[in-house]
C-alpha cells in the first residue's frame, strides 16, 4: 500500500437550482488518479476548472456522485471513518482569515487535536512542535489578525499540522500573499516533503511552485488533461497556452528562442538549468 | 472610526488578571454588575470604582483603551441622562417652559451615567483579559449543567467565540470597503439621516456577502480540522482553580457585602 489518494472514475456536480431542469454539468467527470505517498503533486488548471472540487474530495469534504474516492486505503463514503480520514489528510485553504477560528494564535493551533480528543499535555506539545516547524512560536500568544498574510497561512499550516496529518493538500496557499510570505509557504512545503515525508497535494496558479513538484496534473473543465513531471509537462508550451495557463519563465525564454530559430531543449526548467544551456549554445 | 470598537477584542497579557481562571472573571464580573445596581451612594459608587481601577491596574489595559469601549454607546448615555434631568422630580432648581431642573434629577443623571460606564467598563475588563476560547470554555462549563435539559450549552458557546472572532475581521473589511467606496466619491459624514443610511448601503451589502461567505469557508475549515462537536473535545488549557481564583471569590464577596451594607444604611 504506498497510494495516499486514490480516486477512480470520480464525478461530481453541484445541486446547484432544485427546480430548473436543466442539465446540470458535471464539475469533475470520470477521473481517475492515483497519488503516491511522499510525493509532491502540483494542480494546475484555469479558474472553476475543479481543481477545488477535486481537492474537496480528498478529505471527504465532498463525497463523490459517481466513482469512488479512498484516502489511505480508506473510503471516503464510510462515515465512521470521516475524522480519521480528515485527520490524515489535512487541508490548508487560500484565505488564512478564513480558517483561523480562534483569537489567539496557540488555541487556533490547538483546535484540530482538541476535536480528536488527544491528552492536553499531548497537545501542548503538539502545539508547540507544529509552531517551530513553520517559525511562528514566538507568535504563540499573538492575535492572530494582527499578523501578516504570510503570518497568519503559516498559522494555518500549524494548526492542520497539529492534526499529524500523513498528507497535506494546500488549495491556492499563496495566492493571497506577498512574494516574501509565498516563498516562506513554499519552504515549508519543501520541508515537510523532505523531512517529514509529508505527501503534499499543492493547487496552485504559481508555474515557479508547481515547477518544484514530482509531478503536475492539468485539470481543465472538470478533466485531467495533463499528467507528468514538471519537464514532461511544462515543454508542452502551446497546449498550455490554449488552456489559458502560463509556464514558467524559463521555459517561456528557451520557446521563444527556438520559435526564433535557435534550436534549444524546453525542459530546462530550473534557472539554473536554464542558463547553463544558454551558456553550452552561446558561450 | 470603526477601529474604535473595541467590543469583543480581546488584548493578549500575562497579568494576573489574564490569568483567573475564565469561570471566576464570569462570576466576578456578574457579581459587580448586581453590586453595581445595588450601589446607590456616594461611598458605595467610590467603592466600587476602587474595585474597578484596581482591576484595570492590574490587567495593565490602558485606561484610554478601556474608556474607547464606552464611546458607541455615548447617545445612549446621554439620553439617559437627559431623560433623568428632566424627568426627577425633587427640589426645583431651574425652570424654563415645561421643563424643569431638579437638584434629585441631576444627581440622578450622574449616578445613572456613571453607573452604564461603569457597568461597561467592567463587562468589557472580561472580553479584554479573556481569550474567546477562554471564554467559551467557561460559559461551557458554567452552564454544563444544563446539559441535563437538554440546552446545546457547547453550540452556543461556539457560535459565541465564532462571533467574536470575527468581529475584528468584519471591521477591518468595513474600513476597507469605506476607504474604497470614499476614494470613488461616496460620503458618509454629510446630509441628513435617511441620506446617511443611504450612503451605508453599498457598504452593508458587500459586507454581509463577505461575512457569509466567510462564515461558508470557516465552516469547511472547521470540518476539515475534524470539528464534529463539542462530544469528546479536549483542551490545550484545562481548566483549574488556583489560590487567586479563591482570594479573587472572597474579596467579590467582601465588596458585595460591603455594598449590601451600605445600601441597608442607606449611604
Ligand atoms: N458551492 C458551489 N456551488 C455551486 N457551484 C460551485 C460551487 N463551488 C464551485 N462551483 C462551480 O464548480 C466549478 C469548479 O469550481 P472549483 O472546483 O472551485 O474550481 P477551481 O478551484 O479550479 O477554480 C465552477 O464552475 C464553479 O462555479
Ligand atoms: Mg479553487
Amino acid at each position: 500500500m504506498d497510494i495516499a489518494i486514490k480516486t477512480e472514475n470520480l464525478t461530481y456536480f453541484y445541486n446547484v437550482d432544485e427546480t430548473g431542469d436543466q442539465d446540470i454539468p458535471d464539475v469533475l467527470d470520470n477521473v481517475s488518479l492515483e497519488i503516491k505517498k511522499g510525493t509532491f503533486v502540483a494542480i494546475l488548471g484555469h479558474n472553476g476548472s475543479g481543481k477545488s472540487t477535486l481537492a474537496k474530495h480528498m478529505n471527504a469534504l465532498l463525497l463523490p456522485k459517481g466513482g469512488t474516492v479512498t484516502a489511505f486505503g480508506m473510503d471516503t463514503k464510510d462515515e465512521s471513518l470521516l475524522l480519521e480520514i480528515r485527520r490524515r489528510v489535512g487541508m490548508v485553504f487560500q484565505n488564512p482569515d478564513n480558517q483561523i477560528v480562534s483569537n489567539v494564535v496557540e488555541e487556533d493551533v490547538a483546535f484540530a487535536p482538541e476535536n480528536l480528543g488527544v491528552a492536553s499535555p499531548e497537545i501542548r506539545r503538539r502545539v508547540d512542535d507544529a509552531l517551530k516547524t513553520v517559525g511562528m512560536y514566538e507568535f504563540r500568544n499573538h492575535a492572530p489578525h494582527l499578523l501578516s498574510g504570510g503570518q497568519k497561512q503559516r498559522v494555518a499550516i500549524a494548526g492542520v499540522l497539529a492534526m499529524d496529518p500523513e498528507c497535506i493538500v494546500f488549495d491556492e496557499p499563496t495566492a493571497m500573499l506577498d512574494p516574501s510570505g509565498r516563498r516562506d509557504v513554499m519552504e515549508i512545503i519543501h520541508k515537510l516533503r523532505y523531512e517529514r515525508g509529508t505527501t503534499v497535494v499543492l493547487i496552485t496558479h504559481h508555474m515557479e511552485e508547481a515547477a518544484l513538484a514530482d509531478r503536475v496534473i492539468v485539470m481543465s473543465d472538470g478533466h485531467v488533461v495533463m499528467d507528468g513531471k514538471p519537464k514532461e509537462v511544462f515543454v508542452r508550451v502551446e497546449e498550455l497556452d490554449e488552456l489559458g495557463l502560463t509556464v514558467p519563465e524559463t521555459t517561456r525564454l528557451l520557446f521563444e528562442l527556438k520559435n526564433a530559430g535557435v534550436d534549444l531543449p524546453l525542459d530546462a526548467l530550473s534557472i539554473d538549468e536554464c542558463a547553463k544551456v544558454l551558456a553550452d549554445k552561446f558561450g | 472610526m470603526l477601529k474604535d470598537i473595541t467590543l469583543g477584542q480581546y488584548f493578549p497579557g500575562d497579568t494576573v488578571v489574564h490569568r483567573l481562571d475564565p469561570r471566576t472573571k464570569i462570576v466576578l464580573v456578574l457579581v459587580y454588575i448586581v453590586a453595581m445596581f445595588i450601589a446607590e451612594s456616594f461611598a458605595s459608587y467610590a467603592l466600587m470604582l476602587v474595585v474597578l481601577a484596581l482591576a484595570i491596574s492590574l490587567s495593565r489595559i490602558r485606561l484610554a483603551t478601556v474608556l474607547k469601549g464606552v464611546k458607541p454607546l455615548i447617545f445612549v448615555i446621554a439620553i439617559t441622562a437627559f431623560l433623568n434631568i428632566f424627568y426627577t422630580s425633587g427640589r426645583v432648581l431651574v425652570e424654563f417652559w415645561i421643563f424643569k431642573i431638579t437638584e434629585e434629577g441631576i444627581f440622578n443623571a450622574i449616578f445613572m451615567s456613571l453607573r452604564i460606564i461603569m457597568l461597561i467598563m467592567g463587562t468589557f475588563m472580561l472580553t479584554y483579559t479573556t481569550s474567546p476560547i477562554m471564554l467559551t470554555v467557561g460559559i461551557e462549563q458554567l452552564l454544563g449543567p444544563l446539559k441535563v435539559i437538554k440546552v446545546p450549552v457547547h453550540e452556543l458557546a461556539m457560535m459565541m467565540s465564532m462571533a467574536l472572532r470575527l468581529i475584528p475581521t468584519l471591521i477591518e473589511e468595513t474600513d476597507k470597503i469605506m476607504s474604497a467606496q470614499k476614494a470613488r466619491g461616496a460620503d458618509f459624514d454629510t446630509g441628513n439621516l435617511i441620506q446617511k443610511a443611504k450612503a451605508l448601503l453599498p457598504i452593508l451589502v458587500p459586507l454581509f456577502i463577505s461575512a457569509f461567505r466567510r462564515a461558508d469557508e470557516l465552516a469547511v475549515a472547521m470540518e476539515s480540522r475534524c470539528y464534529h462537536g463539542g462530544e469528546g473535545r479536549t483542551r490545550l488549557n484545562v481548566l483549574t482553580m488556583s489560590g487567586r481564583d479563591y482570594i479573587s471569590f472572597a474579596s467579590a464577596a467582601a465588596v458585595l457585602a460591603g455594598v449590601i451594607t451600605l445600601a441597608h444604611f442607606g449611604l
